[in-house]
């Protein structure tokens, strides 16, 4: 087996997309106060600044001084971008589908939903018709998650009562290896990566990363985060493993088609049956959980998961469109 | 007193309905059967599986192509022929 030294190691600053990251970054970097949100931002400018800002938390940059993460005026920033994030996905979302039976049927209510909901497959098209070069394209953008994946959710743990929490957990140990590094599903990603020939460092393709896949993972910080959107975060989650079984399998059997490297196969035939678990935890005994003792949280569980969707569903419609795949 | 010797303490004495406790197995409406914990699963041709993972689905619907593990195939079959 090969040997990474996957270590949680400070990496170079992406690149800015436009003045507001310019600034940002060269205050960092500087050791100055950050500046306030301008009036008007662009998008994917504010997007590559707030996934700035959250990397702090999980790791840091090679250029910053650690203290900047709890920097009054980095917060401050963060907090500005966030709301901005939160209210844009708001505006997106429709509202929660109507079902009787509160709380005892959110499960049944979920899984129908998740169920009927029809969107762009990237899993689909890698099964059956996209070339080696398009397969490599998308685990460049999905690594900017997979390789920290299941740590935003981590943030949620302490916030949750206790039944929910302890089942998180259940879900959480799985995800990090149930105690065996060479087991930890971010680890297997970045095993998959160097076995492509990829770069499997966190954020090593942060700067190709399209909007959409930026909105991703502060999506997932955002919820992550905040305590108070930890019925979102949980709901985001749910939605992420329901619809990640199935697809896992026809990613596995492109890879395979491909002829690309066994051990990304690997990692992705491990999702078939691990999240073929998760999405039952994360549905009946996290998410059902949590509703039972905070059922005030029901929409936000539902805004969470239509987000995971919705976000999941822009970054098809992005990547097959560019190759003319639509 | 190990979580598992309070279930086999549980499974003798008899559960109560409405236990605080969490369950072992669980039976999951048109999945698969959930199996907390480490066990041996012996599938249709004898073959014995052990479990790998804090908590383990097995397929009830037969047509999972990883048997005995479910691998989410329930949710594409018709529905009248889900467990």
């Amino acid at each position: 087996m090969t040997e990474i030294a996957v270590v949680r190691r400070p990496t170079p600053l992406p690149k800015p997309r436009g003045p507001l990251g310019e600034r940002v970054f060269a205050a960092l970097v500087e050791g100055r106060p950050v500046p306030e949100r301008p009036a008007i931002v662009d998008e994917e400018d504010a997007a590559i600044t707030l996934w700035t800002l959250y990397e702090m938390s999980y790791r840091g940059f090679a250029e910053v001084d650690d203290d900047r993460e709890w920097d009054p005026s980095a917060v401050r920033l963060r907090g500005e971008l966030e709301r901005d994030l939160e209210a844009r996905l708001r505006s997106r979302w429709p509202g929660r589908p109507a079902y009787d039976g509160g709380p005892a049927a959110f499960p049944d209510a979920f899984f129908a939903e998740i169920e009927a909901h029809e969107g762009p497959s990237l899993a689909r098209f890698v099964h059956t018709e996209a070339t080696a070069d398009q397969v490599l394209e998308l685990l460049q953008l999905r690594s900017i998650y997979h390789l920290k994946e299941s740590d935003p959710v981590a943030w949620v743990v302490p916030r949750l009562p206790v039944a929910p929490r302890a089942s998180l957990m259940e879900l959480q140990y799985d995800e990090y290896g149930t105690g065996r590094p060479e087991h930890l599903h971010a680890r297997l990603f970045a095993d998959g990566m160097a076995a492509l020939g990829l770069d499997p460092t966190e954020g090593a393709y942060i700067d190709q990363a399209p909007l959409v896949v930026l909105e991703q993972n502060n999506t997932m910080s955002l919820f992550g985060l905040h305590r108070r959107l930890r019925g979102a975060a949980l709901g985001h989650l749910a939605a992420f493993e329901a619809t990640s079984s199935l697809p896992s399998r026809r990613m596995a059997q492109g890879l395979e088609r491909l002829g690309l490297a066994e051990e990304m196969q690997a990692y992705y035939r491990e999702h078939v049956e691990a999240d073929a678990v998760h999405e039952q935890l994360a549905v009946r005994t996290i998410c059902g959980g949590l509703l039972a003792v905070e059922p005030e949280l029901e929409d936000d569980v539902w805004f969470g998961a239509f987000s995971c969707l919705d976000l999941e569903d822009r970054l098809a419609s992005y990547l097959l469109d560019r190759w003319g795949a639509a | 007193m190990s979580a598992r010797d309070a279930g086999s303490a549980r499974g003798a004495g008899g559960a109560t309905a409405g236990s605080s406790e969490s369950p072992d197995v669980v039976v999951c409406p048109g999945g698969p059967l959930l199996l907390r914990g480490d066990h041996v699963v012996q599938d249709e041709d004898g073959s014995a599986h052990r479990t790998t993972r804090p908590v383990s689905a097995v397929c009830r619907c037969g047509k999972s192509a990883t048997k005995p593990w479910c691998d989410g195939t329930h949710k594409v079959i018709p529905e009248k022929l889900r467990p």
